[in-house]
């Protein structure tokens, strides 16, 4: 591959963003989950849920610093790398970038401080209205971001002039066509991520015997979640689908891999999709099937990529990350139902008798990551050519730097995310294994140790 | 009343305010970055306790001053940014260090706690420092000949010393004992360096760009003005008879030292913006050749003028709740 200054800023921007949302589909679900084990402390005094809370937080917290730090690289990127974005788009971006910051960012970084260090400092009711804040503010900030990211796949609500985007109806730019789909999908998405974290390491807590008082009931949270989110992200993903089909049919025709418009499309399971030959080579197709997820009709219509000259996206990325994405939804769904199945019927006890489960569950621990940045290269690879779809390319707001520059910023930031990747997972390791002893600074940390042990 | 002359001059104002409670509040807890070594492990332990339920917020300061050069000035936001290019990459690398380093060095294993303490001092230094070099070159108008880099290079010390300063300032309101001691000489030492850095800027600064200059140094303007270096001394003079007279920040006016560097940090923006306006990059954009268009500024303007307040009174919530001094924190 040949690095032009183009190629490299993408890259960059890629690495960062992909870095970054690891983090934040991580917390917008496992504060949601942290709130309902709030809740349930409270309303039961049952000192297992508080233990479930006081160790997941740990990891949130965590989790939510590296979040906050990648997040704050990615707010200076956008100048960095595409000052053009933020001249031609800046009247549409600026604004919802700047709601999130004012909604979101704020709310959570100020209540976090509270739901780590307050408890002893106020009362229970604030302190679980401090949950509710952290929650609400991550849910606020996915809001913002998506509908600017789906503004930018199926823009609405603007005119041109003069190239420059202007605003006709703030109704329509945030609820644009494709916004409420790619919202909810993110949403069910870190809900998804975060429940399986929760059931994996507590898979693997239980696996090696450290396992406290709360670790059957939060794997049974989890379980009870992929249950019905996983099929849930399924139906919400085709609903996404059909809107994706109806306003961008390129990034569509490259998931599935069609290269000619055909009626009565057959569905491509596998195959080693070829853009100079624009075929898929060793396809194995299921006939008629693509037509029917897509149109919902036997012989309904499926626009191939030679219908789009110069503007289809790179299709071989975009069909195996499609896949990938796919795959792991259906992995999840069935060991969310195999969960389910086992944990409501058997109590904690039994854990030796299911070393399998325990096993696949651990092994699933980060399948979200790898499904949520499997989605998301589909949907902005196969935004490409597009910045902003359809109006604005994205190699005419590129920043105009050094390829030598770019390299070595781009190899000093993969280097760092990847020590702070390998630190990230070495530390949630440490964290399950020794959860109170490698904390326990006050007395209070003793106290969570005992109940471990007593409940054990 | 004419709104595309009234908002960008709103959002300039509104930039500048969340910058100088950026410097204010994550210059303190930078500072206590770069401080770390100098403490012994259960100091370290308590000067990160005494950060730990306010860094994020903080922190959140800088995104929204750049996320308002973003959202009002679009224009400047590009220019900016593509010019600082590798100071605002290493600003950034420093601030991803020290962040997580905060979390990891209590979470990855006693281990390892030697190594997250260095990244956590070495990551606040370097990010203070990269702040302090896009500083300097902003000031001069994103010049990049020789002059420009050496005034760059003399704000990227500057900064530093200020928030070691603004570090021990904080120091002497959350601790007492050893540490607070200890706190009182690491602000004297840093004192002189500041001081003289402060000097330096503020003579430089008029030589670098001889508009800023004229603005200065013509009469009338020269004699209104002058109010703004006289307090600057005065607070200063305040410092070093403060740090001189240890009795009066033991008996609990610790806060005095914080509240003079307040001041100065005031008075140096009210001197920064006056120097800069109308501009936003000196002798290339104005405020109002800069700014987005006038309704995506109105509908970020009610945003505003509703949230910003809101913010200010649980940031004050979260200071009260956690007023006192400072203990090593636990996650438990």
């Amino acid at each position: 591959m040949e690095l032009d200054p183009f190629m490299l800023a993408r890259m960059q921007f890629a690495a960062n963003i992909s870095f970054h949302i690891l983090f934040p589909t991580i917390t917008i679900g496992l504060c949601w989950i942290l709130l309902y084990f709030r809740v349930r402390f409270t309303l039961s005094g049952d000192k297992a849920w508080e233990y479930a809370y006081s160790f997941w937080v740990k990891i949130f917290a965590l989790s939510f610093a590296l979040g906050v730090v990648s997040g704050i690289t990615m707010s200076f990127q956008f100048g960095t790398n595409w000052p053009g974005f933020m001249e031609r788009a800046g009247n549409i971006a600026g604004p919802l970038l700047g709601y999130e910051v004012l909604t979101a960012f704020f709310l959570e970084a100020s209540f976090l401080g509270i739901m780590l260090f307050g408890k002893e400092r106020v009362s229970n009711r604030m302190h679980l209205i401090a949950t509710a804040l952290v929650a609400i503010g991550t849910t606020f900030s996915a809001f913002w971001i998506l509908s600017l990211n789906s503004w930018m796949q199926t823009p609405a609500g603007y005119r041109i002039e003069d190239g420059v985007f202007f605003v006709e109806s703030w109704w329509e730019v945030i609820f644009n066509p494709s916004f409420p789909y790619r919202f909810f999908h993110m949403l069910n998405a870190s809900l998804l991520t975060a429940a399986f974290l929760i059931m994996g390491i507590s898979a693997w807590r239980a696996l090696k015997q450290v396992d406290g008082p709360a670790t059957w009931r939060v794997m049974r949270t989890g379980a009870a979640m992929a249950t019905l989110l996983a099929p849930l992200q399924i139906w919400i993903g085709d609903l996404h689908g059909l809107n994706t089909l109806e306003h961008q049919p390129a990034k569509v025709a490259a998931m599935e891999g069609i290269w000619e418009t055909e009626n009565g499309a057959p569905l491509t399971l596998f195959g080693f999709p070829d853009e100079e030959a624009k075929t898929t080579h060793f396809a194995i197709k299921v006939p008629k099937l693509a037509s029917l997820i897509l149109t919902h009709e036997w012989d309904g219509e499926v626009k191939g990529l030679n219908e789009f000259e110069g503007t289809t996206p790179p299709v071989a990325p975009v069909f195996w990350a499609f896949r990938v994405m796919v795959g792991i939804g259906v992995l999840m769904v069935l060991v969310g139902w195999w969960a389910s199945f086992v944990l409501f019927r058997q109590p904690q006890e039994s854990r030796g008798e299911h070393p399998w489960l325990m096993r696949a569950l651990s092994a699933m621990t980060f399948s979200g990551w790898i499904a949520v940045l499997a989605g998301w290269y589909v949907t902005e690879i196969g935004r490409q050519p597009w910045v902003v779809n359809g109006l604005l390319r994205t190699s005419e707001v590129v920043a105009d730097h050094a390829a030598a520059t770019l390299m070595g910023t781009l190899l000093g930031y993969v280097g760092l995310y990847i020590f702070l990747l390998i630190s990230y997972i070495a530390a949630l390791r440490y964290l399950a294994t020794k959860p109170a002893r490698s904390l326990s600074l006050l007395p209070q940390a003793q106290r969570f140790h005992k109940a471990e042990e007593e409940g054990a | 009343m004419d709104l595309s002359f009234w908002l960008p001059l709103f959002f300039a104002g509104a930039m500048g305010l969340a910058l100088l409670i950026y410097v204010l509040l994550d210059g303190y807890d930078l500072g206590i970055g770069v401080l770390l070594p100098f403490a012994s492990d259960d100091e370290k332990d308590l000067m990160i306790g005494s950060i730990g339920p306010f860094w994020d917020a903080n922190e959140t300061w800088i995104v929204l001053g750049v996320g308002i050069l973003l959202i009002a000035f679009p224009q400047a936001h590009g220019i900016v940014l593509t010019a600082l290019y590798l100071p605002v990459t290493i600003m950034l690398m420093g601030l991803i260090l020290r962040g997580v380093a905060f979390d990891f060095r209590v979470k990855a294993g006693d281990a390892r706690k030697g190594m997250w303490n260095a990244l956590f001092a070495a990551g606040s230094l370097i990010a203070s420092a990269a702040q302090g070099w896009m500083l300097g070159a902003y000031i001069t108008g994103l010049r990049d000949d020789t002059t420009g880099l050496l005034f760059s290079a003399l704000i990227a010390v500057t900064l530093p010393a200020l928030y070691v300063l603004l570090g021990s300032a904080w120091l002497l309101i959350k601790t007492d004992g050893v540490l607070f001691e200890k706190a009182i000489r690491w602000g004297r030492n840093a004192l002189l360096p500041m001081g003289l850095c402060l000097l330096l800027v503020s003579v430089a600064t008029p030589l670098v760009s001889s508009v800023i200059a004229d603005k200065w140094f013509t009469l009338p303007n020269a004699i209104g003005l002058l109010p703004i270096p006289l307090i600057t001394a005065t607070a200063y003079a305040g410092l070093v008879w403060l740090f001189n007279s240890p009795v009066i920040l033991r008996s609990g006016y610790g806060w005095l030292i914080f509240a003079a560097l307040t001041v100065i940090c005031v008075m140096a923006s009210i001197g920064l913006g006056y120097s800069l306006f109308p501009e936003i990059i000196i002798g290339r954009l104005d405020l109002w050749e800069a700014a987005a268009a006038t309704e995506s500024l109105l509908f970020i303007f009610w945003g505003t003028v509703i949230t910003l307040p809101a913010i200010l009174g649980y940031t004050f919530f979260i200071y009260r709740v956690f007023r006192g001094k400072a203990t090593a924190l636990s996650y438990d």
